[in-house]
């Protein structure tokens, strides 16, 4: 039976947008709203950021953020509570949880998997798990509980990796645009990229692609969507999270589909900028 | 250095020692994690690394550094003191050795860029001058609040041509920097070696750097044969920040089970008080900076910011070897609060005519809780020398007696 994340490459077959934010950002309770903003307005896939105090594989716009959902108090017995409900409110869309193992240690991996599972999750991104130990340890849990791992792959890793990579999971596998953490700058020429992106969609791999880091406007998004199945925006959400906060993003009761062009006074700003970003 | 032995104390293929170490990396620093994880015994092993590495070990570093008899001091204890002179190497403290080593590794590694994280700076300022011997390009990640109260360091460095990047994340201390200095290398994965000042991080780092600074222990066990008529002494007694001269010195003893090791924690304004750094008391396992150990959390996993008066010791983790000597009951763990490092650092200059950098003071004040008896030899390692900590002294002269 293909899952959600399968069903929604099924459904669209091209530019997919997947949404990251971080749980309790910019306020502790601002997680359904949000996902449930995403969705109306059109994001094909969300991805629920796990705060942690030292996020290795994140820039600045992202730590940040979850420094100030730490501060509100955020945490996994939190986020959970908050997404029991969420299946009612969002159906279909795929929700992958993203973060870094500690606190997932601390909470214990199989009760972390079943909780992730209760509450309708689809996809896990655990960026420092290492595929050696995904095999030994945690392969069995993650399948018990029907959730799908997602791996990074970056211009440095070998074709073998990669393909290894691909029988592990059904979901996607997620393009590293280049060096660097998230959000930051792409330092690498065009050229270089785009070899790198159309080796990897030579390799008549499984499972489809979504390119992430340093998509941040609707440039980066186009050109990565033609290069994969579609891209993937963090810190950009983010930093219009900061501009246009929750309360006003709550008081908004009408959503547009993300795909829509027609003009709608009543559209929260950060949907807003959503759209006429990547759109 | 050590030749790879069966012993229980080195790390398996996947560099675990026991349930500590391993590789916790995100992908984007796989290629070269696993670089060096495959090359850096083979580069060790080879004659020409050998003959360079000892090379400069003798004619830059200063090496042997000497043991030194501390008469007074054994007289205040009534046991037989020796102090390994580490505080003699060039650059001032035990961090040399390392980089020196891992100079010659990045060069074979074809590496042009050296990234490196500085608490105390002593590192820092060690791959500074390496980087300045070897004509290559530095950028020394430290915490804002290190570079204030370690400011001779940050000039040093600078003096010697390296970039001193102040982190401003966090509680901008070692920890903050050692992240910068991972993102750094996530951005520059292919021309830069990360020189990693102690043993943590992923695997092989741990085990890279124990190696490298192995020949502490190795230069010791001589040294005692000379002095006392035997190569095992009944204690060998470190500071643990990190835990690289610790490492160093715990080295070859680690299957010699009639040595007591001792390792020295800061226990800052004490264990309990909020303000520490005391992560063999205070720690559970969890992951950080890319390897399974022994660190300080709070129930949710989220890394909690250690205190201590020294910066070299303000870390919320220790290496995953001595998690390990720790857990196995190898390793006996002592936690030393700011004010008897402070008295220490009083009683070796007096005593000894040698002011220790912070660090090493809390080694030194661990000497009254040892229980050694007057037969008993033990060696602490003096890892390094308190000039960078002049201001620091300063500031707390009253206690200074």
């Amino acid at each position: 039976m293909p899952n959600r994340i399968q069903e929604a490459f099924a459904k669209k077959g091209q530019n997919l947008l997947n949404v990251y934010f971080t749980a309790g950002y910019p306020k502790l309770h601002d997680t359904i709203p949000l996902i449930e903003a995403l969705t109306e307005a059109g994001a094909d896939l969300i991805e629920i950021g796990m705060p942690f105090s030292d996020p290795l594989a994140d820039g600045p716009v992202i730590q940040q953020s979850s420094t100030v959902a730490l501060a509100n108090g955020m945490n996994l017995y939190v986020l959970f509570e908050q997404l029991r409900d969420v299946r009612a409110k969002v159906p279909d869309t795929p929700l992958l949880l993203m973060g870094y193992l500690n606190p997932i240690m601390q909470f214990g991996m199989e009760k972390f998997c079943q909780a992730a599972a209760e509450a309708g999750v689809d996809g896990l991104i655990l960026p420092d798990l290492p595929l050696a130990e995904y095999e030994e340890e945690y392969q069995s849990i993650f399948k018990k509980y029907g959730l799908q791992p997602v791996f990074l792959i970056t211009p440095q890793t070998a074709p073998e990796r990669i393909k290894h990579m691909d029988t592990l999971t059904d979901a996607f596998l997620y393009l590293v645009s280049g060096p660097g953490t998230t959000g930051g700058a792409n330092t690498q020429a065009e050229g270089v990229q785009e070899a790198y992106f159309e080796r990897i969609a030579g390799m008549n791999l499984r499972n489809p692609r979504l390119i992430g880091f340093g998509i941040g406007d609707k440039a980066s998004f186009q050109r990565a969507a033609g290069h994969a199945h579609g891209a993937i925006i963090g810190s950009a959400f983010i930093r219009a999270l900061e501009d246009a906060p929750m309360p006003r993003l709550r008081l908004s009761s009408s959503f547009l589909p993300f795909s829509t062009d027609s003009p709608h006074s009543n559209i929260p700003p950060v949907i807003l900028s959503l759209r006429r970003t990547f759109g | 250095m050590s030749t790879t032995t069966t012993s229980q104390f080195q790390p398996n293929a996947r560099g675990y020692y026991g349930q500590f170490g391993g590789a916790f990396i995100p992908e984007m620093l796989y290629p070269n994690v696993e670089e060096l994880r495959e090359q850096y015994l083979q580069i060790m092993a080879d004659p020409e690394f050998q003959a360079e590495y000892q090379q400069l070990l003798r004619d830059y570093v200063g090496r042997p550094t000497p043991l030194f008899e501390a008469k007074r001091l054994s007289a205040r204890y009534n046991t037989r003191i020796y102090l390994k002179r580490e505080d003699l190497c060039h650059t001032g403290a035990h961090k040399v050795n390392n980089t020196v080593g891992q100079i010659l590794l990045a060069k074979r590694l074809g590496k042009t860029r050296i990234i490196a994280e500085t608490g105390a700076g002593q590192h820092g300022v060690a791959t500074a001058t390496v980087c300045a011997l070897m004509g290559m390009e530095c950028i020394v990640y430290m915490g804002k609040t290190d570079t204030e109260r370690q400011k001779p360091n940050v000039e040093r460095m600078r003096l010697l041509g390296a970039k001193v990047v102040a982190v401003t994340s966090g509680s901008q201390t070692l920890k903050d920097a050692t992240n910068e200095a991972i993102r750094d290398w996530i951005s520059n994965p292919v021309d830069t070696h990360y020189i990693i000042g102690s043993v943590v991080g992923p695997h092989p780092y741990p085990d890279l750097v124990a190696r490298l600074q192995s020949v502490i222990s190795e230069e010791m066990r001589k040294q005692l044969l000379e002095k006392v008529g035997r190569e095992l002494p009944d204690y060998v007694v470190a500071c643990v920040g990190g835990g690289s001269n610790a490492a160093g010195a715990f080295y070859h003893f680690l299957d010699e089970p009639s040595v007591q090791l001792v390792a020295v924690e800061a226990a800052g304004h004490g264990i309990h008080s909020g303000h520490s750094a005391a992560t063999s008391v205070l720690g559970t396992p969890g992951i950080i900076h890319g390897s399974r150990t022994l660190l300080m959390q709070d129930e949710h996993g989220q890394i909690t910011e250690p205190y201590s008066i020294s910066a070299g010791l303000d870390y919320p983790g220790i290496g995953p070897l001595h998690a390990y000597l720790g857990a196995s009951g190898r390793a006996r763990f002592i936690s030393i609060e700011d004010e008897e490092a402070l008295t220490a650092v009083a009683e070796c200059s007096r005593l000894e005519g040698i002011i220790p950098a912070l660090e090493t003071a809390h080694a030194l004040a661990a000497l009254g809780q040892l229980g050694a008896g007057p037969d008993d030899v033990v060696v602490i390692n003096l890892s390094g020398r308190g000039d960078k900590d002049l201001e620091t002294y300063m500031k707390y002269a009253d206690k200074l007696k």
